[in-house]
Order: structure tokens, then sequence, then C-alpha cells
């Protein structure tokens, strides 16, 4: 089979996944096994006890014996039963120990709230500064144990990285905690795996694990605020998207800077728009705004219903903050 | 007539006479009144068997119109909030419209007749359970239909079902409507554990019940005592919906997990309350097509036991992922690894007996064998949900669709279809069509292992459950019209069973006590069994009293079926000690009663005047609700609830 | 004719309900079981909440016992009161009955009164927070049965004084006289929760 993004079963590349990842096969095939042997003894155990096949109409009248008492096929199926049971038990308490407490001392701490239907991502640094926020795509250094402080503004979601870490549900009211350690540089997808309303289906986000260095790199360029407009086109773009996105979203060193949808300062840094729905292209941006309806049903997002021109302007300004 | 507050009931065989004068106390009355009023433990039965079966195939349809939206990834067949209130709708009906009542069907048409009884402990009580039931289907249902359909899964988790997020009568409906079916289960349970306990046939002592009255006991005495969390936790919620009050959100500190916490401590104990009536079926069931005894009797009984009372300590199990402290996640780990064992006897005890018997290969063989693979293949799959870690990856994902899957339909359905060829010619006098019964039989076994057993590849792919559609990612799209078109050869088995019902009830060939040469009480009594189930009381001596003359009986003494208790004096059974079955009292079992229905019909329109928030409306249900709770309760001088000679 | 062993006890036996022997009792209980599930995870909401929620949580810190200690009482003896009318059912002493089962709905109406004053003396209402929400919900729940309890010892008031029962024939009352000690044991569990915890150091 190949490689799915969201699978598990195959290319762990994170810490706490790979120490779930061989427990999750030895289970597996404790489980085929048992199955298999079920299936054979109960395929056997309906061939040979007829001599000759009685019809059903005569039911009534086959003969019936006590037989022998048979207890012992439960004692000793029994006592089989509960090796593969122990060693699962024990290796459960292992890897619990290894996969369930947040590290000592996290490389980086993230703030990741999650709304219907996306993520809120809040890089947290002593000075505020330093601190910026992005959506639905996580940067993280390869390598380094990340702290991840989970916060729901609406709903519960869950956070789920399959192929770094399992699940941590997001709960309105509490802060759960999760951590993420990468041992390959690479884009993991990640998907919300607690049913939130209407588009649970189209929460993802990606974690990008990547070196040190790209990941500074990186850090560098969010901390940036928005480049100014350059073209006629480009400024009439920045007006509307101040005086209409700007009621919802945000774009730093702009007026529109409100929080209520995702950070639009770098934009078009991001591989994907609305939380792993679409690729992330001048087309697909410019459809999902005059039509985020039909899109993505039920988001939170209406339909903006602008002037070709209108449309073209705003997302030749989009187009600008990478 | 002045009758004595003792006497000694007179001992006697059955004739010809005394079965007419039995019928004359016992028969409803013919027509619409009749109807209305009846407490036959089996038509009522009958009834819930029927009712459930209707929502099976509503539930069904709902699932196929699902899988024809998720065949291929990114169809737009239906809208996220069309498909949003199918999903939940579907799981509403199949875990609570169907699962629970049609088991408890079975039990109230069978109970009477296997504890050698003429009726259950509470007859009005039995009815009253059976009304409240069909409307509250009927409640839910009317939302479902009006557009206003649950949406928030069958189990609900706030604060997505709050009024913040879920401002429509959606969530009004399934809560108020869940509140009302609590009605029905709990009474049920009552009735069904007093039953067990009272009015069984002389020398039935505890060590020698049916397995399935075990497992409907245990269910019973879960539900008693669960199904209050589930009923406190919707009542809550709609508390929060329409008094401002904060029991769930956060805002005025309340507790989201709060409600997580309620559910599965209702939810998790209700999964067993709805497979293991149905795993004393197969235990009942198999052996006589053995033609031997159940291998492992007190193991299999305990065992049913030991599972519940697990069952009550392993709830957190659907809660790993919210962040709970460690010891907590070991402990719950460990308790649901554990709660395998018991099961695993059930399972031993199966086989051996195959092995050990001489198996006759009906219809209702094939659905009780097969389904021990399917538990398996559900009970592993649990297993691997137990462990802490893998579940972190497992949970909420179509691994866990499965997984519910195999224990819903194979330790449910299966079962309970295997129970339809079994005991429909004790129901109906007819004999289901055996060479129909094996297309009908291998349809649903390949349609569904089509459908599910692929499905657990789906979820290890990673596809997470509860959502509308799906990109296209390697391996999904293909394991998705797999299992589509798996559903609906499953779907085409169950409409063979509807067909061969249909048919069999008129041209099916003619039953006759005992057609399967079964060992227990029910097959004792005529096909279908007379409004008295038995003229004389019978007395049991063993667990097997119809193969006494090949197996030999325990201890030497006899059971006797047709020389006993006569009682027909009045409507009357016999009352039994709780362990040892020893007679101590004449039962007087009321009659005919429409309190029963006009008390349902109280409820729904108080329920239907709240979820409309009419307060007349609500106020005249709540009171017709009183008077006819007063006329039900009002002493009775038949029932020798007062004193003859006074008043 | 033979006569099946397990038959030998059948000699003489009771028919219908005689005394509390008979499946009303069994099904009294049920019904009790059933309700105090109810209550404990009502309780259990509380306790839940209770440990999960930041300080000041608890909108009293210390509950004023002014109303409810004397209403505690007062529904405790209404219990004995309504045994003692009990006991005149059993003795045949009718008036007994009536002065035990007519005193104690009265005192069962006037703990609903009190209890609506003590309501009323709150400084907070059902919507003031997660506690407040639970103090009204729970002790609400507890008057519903209070009231339903009433109309119980109402219907064996006017059916003692239409002069049904006897000695034997008087299961009727017996479960209904069960049912008024059950809604009264479990107000003791529902004060201590609220009015003796706090003072114990919960929620604090």
């Amino acid at each position: 089979m190949s490689h799915s993004p969201l699978g598990y079963l195959s290319d762990a590349a994170g810490t706490r996944a790979q120490a779930i990842l061989p427990l999750t096969w030895f289970m597996l095939i404790v489980s085929i096994i048992v199955c298999v042997v079920i299936a054979t003894l109960l395929w056997i155990a309906v061939r040979r006890g007829r001599p000759a096949p009685v019809p059903a109409s005569a039911a009534a009248i086959a003969p019936v014996e006590a037989g022998p008492p048979g207890d012992r096929w439960i004692s000793v199926g029994i006592i089989i039963s509960c090796v593969p049971l122990a060693a699962a038990l024990v290796w459960t308490m292992l890897t619990l120990a290894a996969v369930a407490g947040p590290p000592a001392n996290p490389a980086l701490t993230l703030d990741v709230t999650a709304r219907q239907w996306w993520w809120d991502v809040h890089y947290d640094a002593r000075d505020p500064a330093s601190q910026f926020s992005t959506a639905n795509e996580i940067h993280i250094p390869v390598g380094v144990p990340v702290l991840v402080r989970l916060h729901a503004a609406d709903v519960i979601h869950s956070f789920w990285v399959p192929a770094l870490s399992g699940k941590t549900d997001v709960i309105p009211g509490q802060t759960n905690l999760s951590w993420l350690q990468a041992s390959a540089p690479g884009r993991y997808l990640g998907q919300c795996s607690e049913y939130c309303g209407f588009q649970h289906a189209h929460m993802q986000f990606e974690v990008v694990a990547e070196s040190q260095q790209d990941f500074d790199r990186w850090r560098a360029a969010q901390l940036e605020e928005a480049a100014a407009a350059q073209t006629p086109e480009q400024t009439r773009g920045a007006a509307l998207v101040v005086y209409r996105c700007g009621l919802c979203h945000r774009v730093r060193g702009t007026g529109a800077g409100a929080v209520f949808a995702p950070d639009l300062t770098h934009l078009m840094s991001r591989r994907t728009i609305a939380a792993g729905s679409l690729p992330n292209n001048p087309g697909t941006l410019a459809g999902w705004i005059e039509n985020s309806q039909s899109v993505k049903p039920g988001n939170l997002m209406p339909d903006q219903y602008l002037s070709g021109q209108q449309l073209a302007d705003t997302v030749a300004y989009l187009e600008t903050l990478k | 007539m002045r009758q004595p507050d003792f006497r000694t009931p007179a001992i006697g065989r059955d004739s010809v006479e005394h079965e007419a004068r039995l019928l004359s106390l016992w028969e409803t009355a013919p027509g619409l009144k009749g109807f209305f009023t009846t407490v036959d433990h089996k038509e009522i039965g009958k009834r819930y068997i029927f009712t459930a079966f209707a929502f099976l195939v509503l539930g069904g349809i709902e699932a196929l119109i699902m899988r024809l939206q998720l065949a291929g990834p990114n169809l737009s067949l239906l809208t996220p909030d069309q498909y949003n209130q199918l999903f939940s709708t579907h799981g509403m009906t199949m875990i609570f419209l169907y699962s629970s009542p049609v088991l408890s069907g079975f039990s109230n048409f069978l109970w009477p007749l296997l504890l050698g009884s003429r009726d259950m402990a509470f007859p009005r009580l039995n009815a009253f359970s059976y009304w409240v039931y069909l409307a509250a289907g009927l409640f839910l249902y009317a939302g479902f239909l009006g557009g206003y359909g649950p949406n928030d899964g069958w189990f609900n988790y706030v604060p997505y079902a709050e009024r913040d997020y879920n401002p429509g009568l959606n969530q009004d409906f399934y809560a108020l409507g869940m509140v009302f079916l609590g009605i029905s289960t709990t009474v049920g349970a009552a009735n069904f554990i007093v039953t067990a306990f009272r009015t069984r046939a002389p020398g039935m002592s505890i060590n020698r019940l049916p397995i399935l009255v075990w497992g409907t006991l245990t269910a019973s005495v879960a539900n008693l005592v669960v199904v209050p969390a589930v009923s406190l936790a919707f009542f809550l919620l709609w508390m929060d919906r329409h008094f401002g009050t904060h029991f769930y959100d956060t805002a005025g500190g309340g507790q989201p997990l709060l409600w997580q916490h309620l559910f599965w401590i209702f939810g998790h104990p209700w999964v067993y309350a709805i497979v293991l009536p149905a795993m004393g079926m197969v235990s009942d069931g198999l052996p006589v097509f053995c033609r031997r005894p159940l291998v492992g009797y007190s193991l299999v009984a305990l065992s049913t036991v030991a599972t519940m009372i697990l069952g009550f300590g392993v709830w957190v199990h659907h809660m790993f992922a919210t962040g709970l402290p460690g010891l907590s996640l070991a402990f719950f780990s460990a308790a649901s690894i554990i709660i395998t064992v018991p099961s695993a006897v059930a399972v031993f005890a199966w086989l051996a007996t195959i092995w050990l018997g001489r198996p006759v290969i009906t219809t209702a063989f094939l659905f009780f064998s097969s389904m021990i693979i399917l538990f398996v293949i559900g009970g592993v799959s649990g297993f691997m949900t137990a462990s802490v870690p893998v579940d972190w990856q497992l949970t909420d994902t179509y691994f866990v669709v499965a997984h519910i899957h195999y224990v819903l339909i194979g330790i449910n359905l299966f079962p309970v279809v295997g129970a339809i060829y079994f005991w429909f010619p004790k129901m109906t006098g007819k004999l289901l069509d055996e060479r129909l019964g094996r297309w009908n039989f291998w349809t649903m076994f390949i349609g569904f292992n089509l459908a599910f057993l692929p499905m657990h590849l789906t979820g290890l792919l990673g596809m997470p459950r509860r959502v509308y559609t799906y990109h296209d990612y390697p391996g999904w799209h293909a394991l998705n019209l797999i299992t589509t078109i798996g559903s609906f050869v499953l779907a085409i088995g169950v409409l063979l069973l509807v067909i061969n019902v249909a048919r069999s009830v008129r041209l099916g060939a003619v039953a006759g006590r005992n057609p399967w040469g079964g060992s227990t009480l029910e097959w004792a009594v005529s096909s279908p069994p007379p409004a008295y189930n038995f003229a004389v009381i019978p007395t049991v001596a063993s667990r097997h009293p119809l193969w006494e003359d090949r197996l030999g009986a325990e201890g030497g003494a006899l059971s006797s079926l047709d020389t006993g208790l006569l009682l027909d004096q009045g409507k009357e059974t016999i009352g039994t000690s709780a362990l040892d079955a020893v007679p101590d009292m004449v039962l007087e079992m009321p009659g005919d009663s429409a309190a029963p229905f006009a008390m349902a019909v109280g409820l729904a329109v108080m329920f239907a005047g709240l979820v409309a928030q009419a307060r007349i409306a609500a106020a005249v249900g709540a009171l017709l609700t009183v008077i006819a709770l007063l006329m039900w309760l009002w002493p009775r001088r038949e029932l020798r609830e007062r004193e003859v000679a006074h008043g | 004719m033979a006569e099946p062993a397990a038959l030998a006890a059948a000699r003489n036996l009771p028919v219908g309900p005689v005394g509390r022997h008979g499946l009303g009792w069994w099904g009294a209980f049920t019904l009790i079981a059933s309700e105090a599930a109810l209550f404990s995870y009502l309780l259990f909401s509380y306790y839940y909440t209770g440990v999960n929620t930041t300080s000041d949580w608890l909108l009293e810190k210390a509950p004023t016992f002014k109303l409810a200690l004397p209403n505690t009482i007062l529904l405790l003896l209404s219990s004995l009161v309504a045994w003692w009318g009990e006991r005149g059912v059993l003795e045949r002493r009718r008036p007994q009955a009536l002065a035990g089962f007519g005193i104690a709905f009265l005192m069962g109406t006037a703990f609903v009164i009190v209890q609506c004053l003590e309501w009323h003396s709150k400084p907070y209402g059902l919507g003031t927070s997660s506690y407040a929400s639970l103090y009204f919900v729970t002790t609400g729940f507890h008057i519903a049965h209070v009231i339903v309890g009433l109309g119980v010892l109402l219907s064996i008031f006017v059916w003692t004084a239409l002069d049904f029962f006897s000695p034997r024939r008087r299961l009727v009352v017996s479960a209904g006289v069960i049912y008024w000690h059950f809604v009264d044991v479990v107000w003791l569990f529902v004060f201590t929760t609220y009015y003796i915890t706090p003072y114990l150091g919960f929620g604090r």
C-alpha cells in the first residue's frame, strides 16, 4: 500500500510515533493470529462433528448426548490468551511511560488554538517583539522536543499528526499539552480528529520539520511586517483588505488587526489555504474569497461578492504577503 | 365470594376444560381495544421486535445514503449538515432504537416461556415500557424528519451541543427524546430484574437459568443504575440550553468533560447491555444444534456477570486523549485489557460446544456460529484500542468505526437474526424457509465482512471518522468504494430476511412444538403459545427439562411438565423464592389495562410541549400522566392490593 | 398422583401480596435503586466540577444553617411520623394511620415551603455560575422527589380513609412509606454535600 499522509502503520517520523509503532504492530499481529486461530478451530469444529450432514428438518430427531464436559477448553484457552494479554499490558505501560510526559526542557513552546475550522498557531517568546501568529502551518526545528499547549476557542477538537504523535484533545476551559519531536525533516500532515461541526472534514494543518537554520530563517521572515503595496492595483487591494478582510483577519503593519480568522501577514508563505482544503495559489485564493461557502460549506467566512476588478486587486495585494 | 388470603394451590394434570378456563381468563380482547390495552408479554415482545426492525431498516437506509456520499473522494451528494444529521441519526437509531429494544423484545417474548411462568412480573409496566419506547422513537424521528435531527453524533459532546454552537431545535429533540426513552429502558430493566428473581417455575434454581436470562438480567441491573446518568446528562444539557445554567460551558465555571464522564459511565456498560443478552442467545441456541449441553455453563454465567462488573470500570477508555493524568490512564488501560478475559470464556465455551457436539447445520446455527468469529474480530480490535498509546493513534479513525460495527452487527445483529430463525417458529407456528435462509446468511456474512473488514485498514491509513468527505489520499478511495459495495450487499441480505419473514408468516411449513429438539421450557408449549403459556406450571429439575430422557436428570428427580400447579382460580401464576425457586406465593396478575397507553400518551404530549416550549401543552400532558398513573396504581381487589371485605 | 419434589413447599401459600411479601416490594426497591443512582450522579457532578474548577468556586464559603438545619430535622421527623402511621395500619388503628400520613404530609409540605424560602434567600440565581446551577438543580431534583412523595402520602392517606387496608393487605402502604424514607435519606446526602463539606474544606 502506498504511503498515505495520515497513515500510522509505517513512516513514523517522530519520537512518540516511533515508540508507539512497534506496539501497534505487535498488537495487530497478535490480533490477526488470534482471529486466524479461532477461525480455523471453528471451521474444524463444524466439519469434524458431522459423520454425515443431517438435514435441517431432522434437527429435532438428531440424538442428544451429554458428551465430555469440555471445561478444559476454557481453562487452557484462557491460560494461552493471558500470555499475549500480559505482554501487551507490560509493553503498553512501558510505552505509556515513554511517550506520556511532556519534555522538561522543550526547545520551543507553541500555543495552538483550535477553532471552527482552522488552527491558530502562536509562537511564544520571552520578548513580546519576537512573538507572532500564523495559521494551519507549524514549523519546528528537527530533532528537538517542542511543547505544544493546546487551547480551544469554541468547541472540542483534537490535535493529531500521525507521523509524529498520537492525538490530544483540545478542550475549552483546559490547556492540554502535547509534544512533538521530529527525527527527520519533512512535511507532516495533521488533522482535527474530534468531531467539531460542519467542516470537521476540512480542518487540517501541516507540521514542517526543518533544520535549525531553515527554521530560524523562516521565523525571522515571519516576524517581518507585511510589505507595503507597490502597484496601484496592489494599493487598491490593500485598502479593500483593510476595509473588508480586516473585520476578521490581521495583516501586521496595516490597519487590518482582527484576530478571529487566520493571520494573513505571510499568507503566501503557506502551502495551502482554508486549513488544507485547497493548494495556495492566486487562482484558488480568488475562488475562495468569492465562493468560500461552496468550497467549504458552513465555514465562518462569508462569500464576498466582489466585482471582478476588486477581486483582482485583492488577490494582487494578497500575493505580496510572502 | 370472599377468597381466602392463603390457599394450597391445586396440583393436577392438564385438561380441555382447564385450558378453556385459563383461556377465558388470559385472552386479550379482540379488536382495537385489545390492541391498546393488552399486557400479554408475547404480544409486547413481538411489537418490540417489529418496531426495532423498522428502526433497523431506517438506520440502514441512512447508512446507505452516507456510503454513497463516501463512495469516492470529494463527492457532494450531501451537504455537511445533512451528512452530520445522517450519521448522528444513524448512530442514535442503531444504538438506542434498534439494538437494545430488539433484545428487550426477545426477552419479553421468551422470558416467561423460558422461566415456566405465565407473564412478566409487571405486565402493565411491560406494556408501558413498549409504548414509551415507541413514542420516544417517533418523537426523535419527528425531529429528524422536520430537519432537526441530532447533529453532534450519538455521543453528543458539549460544547458543540450547546446553544451557542447549535441554535436549532436539533439538540432539544435529541436531549428530551433521550430522557423520554430512558424512562422506557429503566422501567423495562426493573421489570426484568423482578421477573428473573421472583417468577420462575418451581425448581428452576438460579444455576438452572438459561444463559439468555443471565445476559438480560445482568444487562438490566446495569441499565437500572446507569441509564439515569445519561438521562441526567441530557437533562442538564437542556437546562444549559434553555435556562441559562452552566453545567458544561466554561464561561460560567462548567466542565465540558463532565458530559463525557456522565455519558460514558452510561455508555460503556450500555455497550455490554446490548451484547450480553445476544451472547446469551448464542449460548442457548448453539447447544440445541450441537445436540449437547453448553460447555462450561457456570463459567459462562459467571463471566457474563464479571464482564458487567468490569464494564463499570472502563468508561474512561473512551476518553484516553482528553488529557487525563497518567495514573488514571494506566488503570483504565489495564482494566480494558483485562475485560477481554471473561469475553474469551464465552468464545472458548462456544468453540468447545461445537467441537464436542455433532452440529446440525441450519441457518440459525450459521448465524450463531459465524458470530463467534465476528465477536473475536470485534474483540481483538477492542483489545488494540485498550492500549492507551496505540489508542492515541487509533481513536477517532475508521478503525474504531470498524470495531464498533463488528461489536454491534457481529455480536448483536447476527445473533438476533439467528434468534429469529430459531424462535420464529415459536412466535408464529411457522418455520422460516431454510433455502432462502442460506442465501440470507451468506449475503449478510459476505456483505458485512466486505464492508467492514477493509475498514480497519482505512482507519490504519489514517482516515478520520465523522467526516462528510475526504481527500483522495492513496488507498482511501478504493477501500471506501469496497465498503460501500459491501454495505449494499449487507442490505440485500437484510432484505432477504424481510422477504423470508413476510413469506413464511403465511406460507411457511408448520413448525410444531419443538422443531429443533430444544431443551428448554419454551419448546414444551404449542407454537404459537397459548395466552396463558403453560396450562400447568412446570416443575423443573435440571437445566434441560426437555432432554432429561436422554441426558438423565440431575440428582435423580425429573422435571414435570404435564403435572403441576393448575392456578386457575383467577389470572394467576406462581411466585418463587429468589435463589432456589421454591414456591412462596400465588401471584394475582393484572388484566388488560388502558393506563399504560394513556400514560405514554400523556408523557408524549408533555415532551412535545417541552420541545415546542408550549407550557400549556406540557402541563396538560403532565396532568394526563398523573391521572393515568393514579388509575393504574389505585389499589384493586382482584389483585389483592386492598382488603376484600373493606371499602 | 406423583407430586414433583420442588412442589413440596407449595402448601398454604399467600394469595396476592400479604404484608410486604409481594412483587410490589421488589418493584419499590428497583425504583429506589435507580433514583439513588440518579442522585449519586448529581452529587458526582458537584464533586467533579468542584475539584476541577479554580478556587473561589463556592459562592458561600460558610452556608448558613438557619433554615436548612431545622428543615432537615423536620424532614427526618416526618419519616418517623410516616413510619408511625404505617404502624397504625399494621395494628388496625386507623385514626393513628390517618394522623401519621396526614401529619407527615403536612411536614413534607412545610419542608417544601421552607426550601423555597431558602432558595429566595440565596444571593445568587440559577444562572450565576456552575456552583449555583448545581445547587439549584440538585435541590430542585430533591424537591421534585419530595413532591412526588407528597402525592404518595396523600394517596395512601385517602386510601386509608376509604378503609382499603388491613395488616395483611397493605403492600401499597409499605411501599409508599419506604419511598418517603428514601426521599428523606437522600436529603441527608444532599445536605451533607452542600452544607457540610464546605466546612470540611471542599471547594475552598
